[in-house]
């Protein structure tokens, strides 16, 4: 994470940038987006991630000014943005297919929006060049787009909508139509590029990889509502409800009954684990509440020998082992005949000590890795 | 054995349109085109044959360019192209005017509107072209349907003299034209992105700038398409003016005809058609290295 002073959601004074009021869009009777609120402050990249029809693209287009919203109000920098067309909001967006003009040169493109503004010639040239360099796109400037590489194409298109100097940028899919190794290259890119210029970026995305690098905020969507808003940490290590957990990551999930709930520990009695958790934090749940143990599989343990400790301790037998290169994955069935699975890392490079197919093993984790979810 | 025979194959479907064009196009043009370097002669075909045997194994070869020079020195011609022209390129302006518009509609409509709306373009083509021009006749002669109405609404009290003149000419070239432009123009908005416009407006530019700038020049390819089958048929238009033009300007189409079936000079004829033609291959010509290069700039 980046050091920050004090992030702004969690500082009671600060003001946010961009405030999304009850909104609602139906499209006849499909409700797309469904009474979110959400505040988003100078600064931030904040991350949309859901999958496809959760609605988070219909929110940005909200935001953009291509959609009205049915209910509720966005307000941007303390302006209702009610009625406001497209091209009269302090606010530019990174297509996902880019849309970059075909009948134009890099240069033109990038010069569309500035002309737009009646701005002098000079600083319009002046700032197409300086943008350009920012991108690392100077050699291109006199390309059209189909003479592009997908990389440079989404290069354009981010610097056409940055050299507006928007105070809020919109990006769809940025990476969407790039290959892994140029996502990831990309990423940071962005990131850099976002500090340097200080934009608050609203990304909508549907590749939790890719929300995790970039996002100072991940706000998770679902049927057009939002499930949760947090950093991606508060999302990947405490997640809100079954849904995040199991949309972020990979999860091992119990259900089960709480039979011991302290204000320091709880205990939920699972039959489809055959034992009983001891989680080291408490949760605000009735007794007897039906609940939800959620543990993610890097922080399982594997071994052959029995662990010391007297819960938190299932026995098993490998059924597949999965080598990723940097970690294997192993499917073990438990003794109630549930699959679990749990990821090493491969720290040695010799292979001869592994645990490996059909060895019974015993699995344990920590009491404070299980995460116990009400809903 | 497959691939030799897929080679002959290939040649022969090749091979088939050529033939036709060779067949029907170029062999009668060079007759026509021989017909025109001839002179006019009272006999069966009405006209000297260049070739002639004058014995002892000796030809003569008889070029007449008096057709060519004879079509600049009577001003008939010469007004006859020039109007010609200028009834094609103001035709071609106003079905763009008028068909531009429906072609946007057209392919702005929804989904299930646009066949519907596409068929209503091409719908009149199901009557006979003859039909249609005729039907302009009951509507704009004097005591016509459109003369009567306005009269009975007491709009006029004389009836507008519109049969015989430009503008009967250009409502029945403008009418019977305007689908060759609107389906070309449609084929052509109906692909643009709607996604660009979208981006113009996010980048600041309001619907009128973003027409200008966006859709505008990329229909060019539309506009020119349906440009050229819109004028290279109405400069040799030869129905519609006769039908429902004056008997003062003639267009090169009737010209035509008359010298061929009135005066019986063919060599003069031949002569009008070739420079007609020749007015012509250059727009085409201009139209295909158009076409050349907008299918260079999309590979």
């Amino acid at each position: 994470m980046r050091p920050e002073p004090l992030d702004p959601w969690r500082d009671p004074k600060a003001e946010p940038y961009v405030r999304i009021e009850g909104v609602t869009k139906k499209f006849g009777d499909f409700v797309a987006v469904n009474d979110v609120s959400l505040e988003i402050y100078r600064g931030e990249i904040f991350c949309l991630l859901g999958g496809s029809g959760s609605g988070k693209t219909t929110l940005l287009r909200m935001l953009a000014g291509f959609e009205q919203p049915t209910a509720g109000r966005i307000v941007i920098d303390g302006q209702d943005m009610t009625g406001i067309p497209p091209y009269d909001r302090p606010v530019n967006m990174m297509f996902q297919s880019y849309a970059l003009f075909p009948h134009m040169t890099v240069e033109k493109n990038i010069a569309f929006g500035l002309e737009q503004e009646r701005l002098p010639k000079g600083e319009i040239a002046a700032r197409v060049a300086e943008i350009l360099e920012i991108v690392k796109m100077t050699p291109y400037a006199k390309r059209k787009p189909h003479q592009l590489s997908g990389g440079q194409r989404q290069r354009v298109a981010l610097a056409r909508a940055l050299v507006k100097r928007p105070k809020l940028l919109l990006l769809d899919e940025p990476l969407g139509a790039l290959d892994k190794k140029l996502r990831e290259h990309t990423q940071f890119e962005l990131i850099n590029i976002q500090e340097r210029l200080g934009v608050t970026f609203i990304v909508v995305t549907h590749d939790q990889e890719e929300a995790m690098t970039l996002a100072s905020r991940i706000g998770v969507m679902n049927h057009g509502t939002i499930a949760q808003v947090g950093t991606p940490t508060e999302i990947y290590e405490f997640p809100a409800n079954r849904f995040v957990a199991d949309f972020i990551g990979s999860v091992n999930m119990f259900e089960g009954r709480l039979v011991e709930d302290e204000p320091d520990y709880v205990r939920v009695e699972s039959p489809e684990l055959g034992a009983t958790i001891y989680v080291s934090h408490g949760i605000s749940s009735p007794p007897d509440a039906r609940v939800w143990v959620a543990i993610r599989p890097e922080k399982i343990a594997i071994s052959r020998e029995r662990p010391d400790a007297q819960e938190n301790v299932a026995r098993g037998v490998v059924r597949e082992v999965a080598y990723m290169g940097d970690l294997s994955i192993y499917l073990v069935q438990i003794d109630s005949g549930k699959m679990v699975r749990v990821t090493q890392p491969n720290i040695t490079r010799h292979a001869d000590g592994r645990i490996t197919w059909d060895e019974a093993v015993y699995l344990s984790w920590d009491p404070t890795s299980p995460v116990v979810l009400t809903q | 054995m497959s691939v030799q025979g897929g080679r002959v194959g290939r040649r022969l479907v090749v091979a088939v349109p050529y033939l036709w064009l060779l067949l029907f196009f170029l062999v009668p043009f060079v007759i026509v085109l021989k017909i025109s370097f001839s002179e006019v002669r009272l006999a069966m075909p009405p006209y000297a044959p260049l070739l002639e045997w004058t014995g002892d194994r000796l030809a003569a070869i008889r070029i007449n360019f008096e057709n060519y020079s004879y079509l600049f020195t009577d001003p008939l011609y010469v007004s006859a192209y020039l109007y010609s022209l200028k009834v094609a390129a103001v035709s071609t302006v106003l079905c763009l005017l008028i068909g531009y518009p429906m072609a946007y509609a057209i392919a702005r409509a929804p989904g299930t509107w646009r066949s519907v709306l596409l068929m209503l373009v091409i719908l009149p083509f199901w009557t006979s072209f003859l039909l249609r021009v005729y039907a302009w006749i009951g509507l704009l002669r004097n005591n016509g349907l459109i003369n009567n109405a306005l009269m009975a609404l007491g709009i006029i009290d004389e009836p507008i003299t519109m049969m015989q003149t430009d503008f009967a000419v250009y409502v029945g070239i403008v009418y019977a034209y305007l689908p060759f432009m609107i389906l070309p123009l449609y084929a052509n908005l109906e692909k643009h992105d709607p996604m660009l416009l979208e981006a113009a407006a996010d980048l600041g530019a309001r619907p009128i700038t973003a027409f200008l700038r966006i859709t505008l020049p990329l229909s060019v390819p539309g506009i020119v398409a349906g440009s050229l089958l819109v004028f290279i048929p109405a400069v040799g238009e030869f129905v519609i003016p006769s039908l429902l033009g004056g008997a003062d300007q003639l267009m090169i189409g009737r010209v035509l005809w008359d010298e061929f079936f009135s005066n019986r000079d063919w060599p003069v004829a031949s002569a009008v058609a070739i420079v007609m033609l020749l007015l012509l291959v250059v727009p085409i010509m201009l139209f295909q290295r158009f076409e050349r290069r907008e299918l260079e700039e999309r590979a």
